[in-house]
């Protein structure tokens, strides 16, 4: 019962401090730091739900975020949209068309997959980046609203954004906790170790794969339209390659395949590269080797290792019967 | 007429490049099952090591190529002892993520030494020369001998010798191969061995008509993937073929379809054939 | 007949792994296919429960073609299967592996499971009651909460049964189930499949280890080449001549 507490305890601990954060930094610019950190952590979530816990690693993400954030901004400047309206609609298209091509994408496997999502990710970002006429090519899309007010809450300041964004991801972690932490999950998980035995287990694997892939992008495509509506212009380089390999950076140094993987993932790589501002381009010195070494060291991360210390340091105590993957 | 004759020759010579680059990737995946991402960054790597000796040591073009490609060969025998040696039991996305890591590594360090400009190569085979009525630059000429040879090389280590006799057995059945008393480690550093010197090679041979830039693997290797999936993962005449349909594909679309769109030609073939071939085109076996 | 194949055939680019072959299984007995390494017995397996799709021929399971049906249509008919690998989850609780071996009997879908609806409650407490019942049944009672990665092979050997049994089938395939376990665990091993048979399910299994079969078995179809050379009781697969052959001149694995 003490591990539990000390879960919850940590749990809590979190949403407090983010809820403070405002308070305590009373700096814009960190505020804003923070808010991108939490948009990329919705995109990561969507990312671990289908590599980490159904074993597809989709290098399309980027794609995806950038389909959600272009659908937004041209619902709005181009279509003539609400926000809330557009809001609503952004991630259901990607949604959408991360179920077409996941019907196709998931006839493939392993490494196929990768290659397959690799290269539909870079046909997304080749589209957005030379229809010039929808998408405006490189020059990018500008004037995109921000967040408009529901009733009398105003979402126009940054300590207003930052909390608008913070509920969505709490949202988020929430859909994802239940969705592992119950029989769907579980089906995941069954995928990830041998989609052989969840077949002969009786397992639509087929099915759940798609239901697993399409609920990945449509966490991108929030993640997206939050982007868009946050920044108010986006450019094709969201849909870029690098933009997949950060996020899958995040994912692997949190702890792939956990629930806290992608908040730690995400906040430590966000505030290190703040802090090494002077590496800013050249970040991935530091982090391309600490993906690898993180990969042969400690394949389940941060989270994997905390989780292995804490196991090590309750073993006296009686574990509690059954939690799925039960991490930090 | 003309203009299509042109654009095949062009479509030779991008094709000799892409064959080049994808029989790397394909003898690497073939032996070890994994897919190199990191592979266009030795392509990468081998074009400004190139370009490198060539400015600052002032070596000619094909000493400096020479060099390149032994110490590309050497950067991915390390990659193969560091990374994918430690990861042999692990799962695929260990391996992905890994060599994922290798890549954005590699790019970043060489922002680093040769900053994020695009750099020129100089050549000494700049001149114009009329070959069976087509006027073509004698580099071009030489990218297709230089790359066609070095595949009848290739060619020639893995048939006739004994060491290349084992890379195909090993290919061919890994456990058994251990089992008859290859020495697995040394046939995996050798594949990498062989693999970064034709990616130094394909890039030192294509950098003068193009450009020397950190992200110029990208393109290339999401290419070499097609252009493998297309020829069957492992197999290196698929590679080989693979290479010229993907660069003959390429200089005509670009011609008679869209320049702008000419790089999704290959990823478009790539889309369609898994679509209808989940497990590529010349898959063995069958459930 | 319970289950039976007629004339099953698979071919893998022009080769015969598995030859015409007619076998039919009884129900309530253990059944045993026997047969040199690369005899196609694990081709055999993965036919009859829809992992591959056979070249030609038939499997009937209580009279109904299942030849093309997916293997997860297969497993909800009430045919499971071991492999030869158990293929569990090693960072997680014996527990948390077989929970989902119920998984096929439920209908609890994503929007369940987000809103935690009263049926996703009852199911995940049927699939764990489930759980708990084929751990008991199998003798791992003790190991319920210990992490995979820390027990013994013999003790996976006996999740990966659980697993099976989790979803209610009314016939087992076991591929080698003792491979790679000492005669004492086999033993124990083979106790555990004689009183899966006494509950009523049939057994299909393919195993390596010859006396043990001929302890076991009351039913033996040999396989070489991938074809049927002999089917029988284990007596009269003792005295069977071709068998013998088989044996002697092919593999000595057996």
């Amino acid at each position: 019962m003490a591990a539990f507490f000390n879960k919850r305890n940590i749990v809590v601990g979190f949403i407090l401090l983010a809820v403070i954060f405002p308070f305590i930094t009373r700096n814009d610019y960190f505020l804003h730091v923070m808010t991108l950190a939490f948009i990329w952590m919705i995109a990561v979530y969507g990312l671990n739900l289908l590599a980490g816990y159904t074993g597809y690693l989709s290098l399309a993400h980027a794609g995806f975020f950038a389909i959600g954030a272009y659908a937004f901004g041209l619902l709005t400047v181009k279509a003539g949209f609400g926000f809330w309206p557009a809001f609503l609609l952004a991630p259901i298209i990607t949604t959408a068309m991360g179920f077409l091509i996941g019907l196709i994408a998931l006839r493939t496997k392993e490494h196929f997959f990768a290659i397959y999502t690799l290269c539909v990710g870079y046909i997304i970002y080749l589209v957005i980046d030379k229809w010039e006429g929808l998408t405006g090519g490189v020059r990018g899309l500008i004037g995109i609203p921000a967040p408009s007010s529901i009733g009398p809450l105003t979402l126009s300041t940054p300590i207003a954004q930052y909390y608008f964004v913070f509920v969505i991801l709490l949202l988020v972690i929430f859909v994802i906790y239940r969705i592992i932490h119950s029989l769907t999950g579980r089906t995941f998980i069954a995928i990830r170790n041998s989609e052989e035995l969840a077949l002969s287990l009786g397992i639509s694997t087929t099915k759940n794969k798609l239901i697993s892939f399409v609920l990945s992008t449509f966490f991108a495509g929030i993640a997206g339209v939050l982007y868009a509506c946050f920044i108010r212009f986006i450019g094709p380089d969201i849909g870029n390659l690098n933009i997949t390999f950060d996020l899958l950076t995040y994912m692997i140094v949190g702890g792939i395949g956990t629930m806290s993987g992608p908040i730690v993932g995400t906040l430590l790589i966000v505030w290190l590269s703040q802090n090494l501002q002077f590496l800013q381009d050249y970040r991935m010195l530091i982090f391309g080797p600490l993906l690898t070494l993180m990969v042969i060291f400690s394949p389940r991360g941060i989270s994997g290792l905390f989780a292995l210390w804490s196991a090590k340091r309750t073993r006296k105590l009686k574990p509690k019967t059954s939690n799925v993957e039960e991490q930090a | 007429m003309d203009v299509l004759l042109q654009q095949l020759f062009n479509g030779l010579t991008i094709g000799s490049v892409y064959s080049l680059v994808a029989l790397g990737l394909t003898l690497v995946y073939g032996i070890l099952h994994i897919p190199n991402f990191a592979h266009g960054a030795l392509y990468m790597v081998g074009a400004y090591i190139t370009y490198t000796i060539m400015t600052s040591l002032g070596l000619h073009y094909l000493l400096s190529i020479l060099t390149s490609i032994i110490a590309v060969g050497m950067i991915s025998v390390l990659m193969e002892r560091l990374v994918f040696h430690p990861l042999k039991d692990s799962t695929p996305i260990q391996h992905k993520v890994a060599a994922i890591g290798m890549l954005l590594f590699l790019e970043s360090f060489a922002q680093l030494i040769w900053g994020a400009d695009y750099q020129q190569m100089e050549t000494p085979f700049g001149q114009v020369i009329d070959f069976f009525g087509l006027t073509v630059t004698m580099q071009r000429l030489i990218i297709v001998i230089t790359a066609v040879v070095a595949m009848i090389l290739l060619y020639l280590f893995l048939k006739k010798t004994f060491t290349g006799a084992t890379i195909i057995a090993m290919a061919q059945n890994r456990e058994g191969a251990h089992l008859v008393g290859i020495n697995t480690n040394k046939v995996a550093m050798l594949t990498f061995f062989i693999s970064g010197v034709l990616a130094a090679l394909g890039a030192s041979l294509t950098s003068p008509i193009n450009l020397v830039f950190p992200s110029m693997g990208h393109l290339v290797i999401l290419k070499a993937f097609v252009i493998i999936i297309i020829g069957g993962m492992g197999s290196i005449p698929g590679a080989i073929l693979g290479g010229y349909i993907i660069g003959f594909s390429e200089s005509i679309g670009a011609t008679y379809i869209s320049s702008d769109y000419s790089d999704i030609i290959s990823f478009a073939l790539l889309v369609i054939i898994l679509t209808i071939k989940p497990q590529g085109i010349f898959s063995k076996g069958g459930v | 007949m319970f289950l039976e194949t007629k004339r099953l055939t698979k071919q893998f680019g022009g080769l015969f792994a598995v030859k015409d072959v007619d076998f039919s299984i009884e129900e309530g007995k253990i059944n045993a296919i026997i047969g040199p390494n690369g005899a196609g017995k694990s081709t055999f397996f993965n036919l009859v429960s829809g992992l591959y799709r056979p070249t030609s021929g038939q499997v009937l399971f209580k009279g109904k073609d299942i030849s093309n049906l997916k293997a997860n249509k297969v497993a909800k008919l009430g045919v499971a299967r071991t492999f030869q690998t158990t293929h569990l989850f090693e960072q997680a609780t014996v527990f948390d592996n077989v929970i989902v071996g119920h998984r096929l009997r439920t209908k609890a879908n994503l929007f369940d499971s987000i809103f935690h609806t009263k049926r996703l409650k009852r199911e995940e407490e049927q699939c764990k009651e489930k759980a708990l019942e084929v751990l008991q049944f199998v003798g791992l009672e003790h190991a319920v909460d210990h992490l995979v990665a820390n027990i013994s092979q013999e003790e996976k050997k006996r999740v990966a049964f659980a697993l099976a049994l989790a979803t209610d089938p009314e016939i087992v395939f076991l591929d080698e189930p003792t491979a790679g376990i000492n005669p004492d665990e086999t033993a124990e091993l083979s106790e555990l499949i004689e009183k899966m048979a006494e509950n009523g399910l049939t057994i299909c299994l393919i195993e390596h280890k010859m006396q043990m079969i001929m302890n076991l078995a009351e039913q033996i179809m040999v396989l070489n080449y991938g074809e049927k050379i002999a089917q029988g009781t284990p007596e009269e697969i003792n005295r069977n001549e071709e068998v013998i052959k088989a044996y002697l001149g092919g593999s000595t694995s057996a």
